[in-house]
């Protein structure tokens, strides 16, 4: 079987700091890969290469085999990868309608004359979006459905996140990459957003997720197969309980001594 | 706001209300002559809508015209209507007239670049003298017809700001701003040294002429004689509805979506396929489109275009009544601009002192009410809809 997702010798540098290391991985259809690491061990400098937001100084990406090295990032949204952020990047002043929305940008008409002059097509557009926005956002938080259209600024910050969320499958993607959505929130809006995100992929079996995370119990609940990284290299790879036992592990990231 | 949704469509009458208060407001405000008159209804004034904001009458106001607006546009059209028939025989007033309405399109062409682009320009007064001198040009030297002149006045003004898309796509915020004001300084400084454009004395424009309709000709209806202005506020009103339509049509789509996106995170936007380059040209042009076509028809009205007309001043007269307004919302523009051209040429008395007015209110604004005198509300991509 071929990977949906292929990080080649990855090598990315800031100055002197060498934030990814020849970082081989791969990541396979439909499965739930863990990425872990101490702080500062390249987990977001990774999601960030494969989006198109830093360019890489060696090696490729592929995406289905497509070359998406050099990609800009909305090449790579279009090719069917979405993300979330660490620090949630909501547009705060925007209804919680409209940050969804943008994540709907590639199955939304935008040409000029479109959006001016067709106002009805675009009505049917616009209604068609309201209710894929809806239905999204019921598995989530039935509560923010019906309250679409005020801003997302003074919301919580587990409503932010689960529109963060929203804003990623809207499109439905092949691929989600989800930077700590736990961070900022407590143990238990952790467990409920996780179980929201696997019911949205228990109804579209073709959704592949990489996620980054902190949270022990949260990696060891989801996810098929773990990456360690350290220092921008792999140092592990495998299911949890196998990574979680390996002595390198254990020494970098989950504070045993050696 | 709350967790329920009014299932029923906001009523029109608090709107309508303070639409014939307003009209009826500024009337009073253009016929007053006694500067003492003048100063007891501004200070009216400023009660008024500081005791409407305490009593809490403005927000069933700003609900009606969210939910009403294409009823409550037709009324305001009306309105304009009114207050230019009654004063059809002034030509002061109804100039003052004219020059909120061109200001206005002017301003939304400057709202759709800053207020939803995030691209501050600061050449606003340029860009309208690009059209005025179109004007000048075309109309003394050729014969296209001069409606036609006010859309090559338009593609002009974006086609020469098009020079700027490089720097302005490569700077962000402040840096794109000190882009546009070194243009200014240079466009002016080409206008005086140029001498087929007439150079520091400037040109005239001859008036406007539709199917040999002379715009400069007084006319009269029946037993009734209108000033000459007439025709030029007419066909202002007719420009500002289109290009308010227009520019309202835009902030309520996918593409006022994409510029709002790209202003609050570029690097969000990007990542959810918003081509940055593409819509940040798009809003420049097409603001610099609708200034430009705003000082073609200025420059007829006017008869007259030289650099000083245009200086770097006049751009922060724009600049002040888009922040004046609320940044993004076309309904305080049109108060903010009504504010800012016709006060000060009422108030004889502080003529020298207007840019100190200006200043101290901009500040005002800025320290008590950031988001303007009437603040943007969230999209609302078609008014009273409700799912």
């Amino acid at each position: 079987m071929t990977n949906l997702l292929e990080a080649q010798d990855l090598c990315k540098r800031f100055g002197g700091v060498v934030a990814l290391d020849r970082l081989d991985l791969a990541v396979a259809p439909n499965e739930i890969l863990g990425l872990i690491g101490p702080n500062g061990s390249g987990k977001t400098t990774f999601f960030n290469v494969v989006t198109g937001i830093y360019r890489p100084d060696a090696g490729r990406v592929l995406f289905e085999n497509v070359d998406i090295t050099h990609a800009a990032p909305r090449t790579v949204y279009n090719a069917g990868i979405a993300r979330t952020f660490q620090r949630s990047r909501l547009s705060l002043p925007l209804s919680i309608f409209d940050n969804i929305m943008i994540g709907n940008h590639k199955r939304l008409n935008q040409g000029l004359w479109f959006n001016l002059m067709r106002r009805h097509s675009f009505k049917a557009e616009f209604e068609q979006g309201y209710r894929a926005a809806r239905a999204l956002l019921e598995v989530f938080e039935p509560a923010l459905a019906e309250r679409m259209f005020e801003p997302a600024a003074g919301l919580p910050m587990i409503d932010r996140r689960r529109i963060e969320i929203c804003r990623a499958l809207i499109s439905e993607p092949k691929l989600l990459l989800l930077d700590e959505p736990s961070a900022g929130m407590t143990h238990e809006e952790t467990a409920e957003l996780m179980k929201d995100i696997l019911q949205v992929r228990d109804r579209n079996r073709n959704l592949t997720i990489v996620i980054v995370e902190h949270e022990m119990g949260v990696i060891e609940r989801i996810t098929d197969r773990c990456v360690v990284l350290n220092f921008g290299r792999k140092i592990a790879e495998g299911p949890y309980r196998q990574v979680a036992a390996d002595g390198q592990v254990q020494v970098a990231y989950l504070g045993v001594a050696s | 706001m709350g967790g329920t949704h009014q299932k029923l469509r906001a009523p029109l009458f608090p709107g309508l209300a303070a639409l014939v208060l307003a009209s009826g407001y500024v009337t009073a405000l253009l016929a007053a002559e006694q500067q003492r008159t003048i100063i007891a209804l501004l200070g009216i004034g400023i009660a008024g809508v500081v005791a409407a904001a305490w009593l809490g009458l403005l927000d069933p106001v700003n609900r009606s015209f969210a939910d009403r607006e294409d009823a409550l546009g037709a009324l305001g059209i009306v309105a304009t209507l009114a207050v230019g028939a009654y004063f059809h025989e002034d030509h002061f007033v109804l100039l003052l007239l004219v020059t909120v309405l061109l200001y206005t399109v002017a301003t939304l062409g400057l709202n759709i670049q800053f207020g939803y682009a995030g691209v501050l320009n600061f050449a606003g007064a340029s860009f309208f003298g690009i059209g005025a001198y179109t004007s000048a040009v075309l109309n003394t030297y050729t014969a296209v017809p001069h409606l036609i002149v006010l859309l090559i006045g338009g593609v002009l003004a974006g086609l020469i700001g098009s020079l700027l898309l490089l720097p302005v796509l490569r700077t962000r915020g402040h840096y794109a701003a000190v882009v546009t004001i070194a243009f200014a300084l240079l466009l002016k400084t080409f206008l005086e040294v140029n001498d087929v454009l007439g150079g520091p004395q400037g040109m005239q424009v001859p008036g406007m002429n539709i199917l040999g309709w002379s715009f400069n000709s007084s006319f009269s209806l029946g037993p009734v004689s209108l000033s000459f202005y007439m025709n030029y506020f007419l066909l202002s009103l007719v420009l500002l509805v289109v290009v308010f339509i227009l520019s309202r049509r835009l902030e309520r789509s996918w593409i006022g979506l994409n510029l709002d996106a790209l202003r609050l995170d570029e690097t969000a936007a990007s990542c959810f396929g918003v081509n940055i380059a593409r819509w940040k040209i798009t809003a420049f042009v097409l603001g610099n489109f609708l200034i430009g076509v705003a000082g073609a028809l200025f420059g007829m009205v006017g008869g007259f275009v030289a650099p000083n007309n245009y200086t770097f001043a006049d751009s922060l007269i724009l600049v002040s009544i888009l922040l004046l307004g609320g940044i993004g919302n076309p309904w305080g523009l049109v108060v903010a601009t009504v504010i800012v051209v016709v006060v000060p040429e009422k108030l004889q008395t502080i003529q020298e002192y207007r840019f100190l007015l200006y200043a101290a209110l901009v500040i005002a604004v800025l320290l008590f009410r950031p988001e303007g005198l009437l603040p943007r509300p969230v999209r609302r991509y078609f008014p009273g809809w409700r799912p």
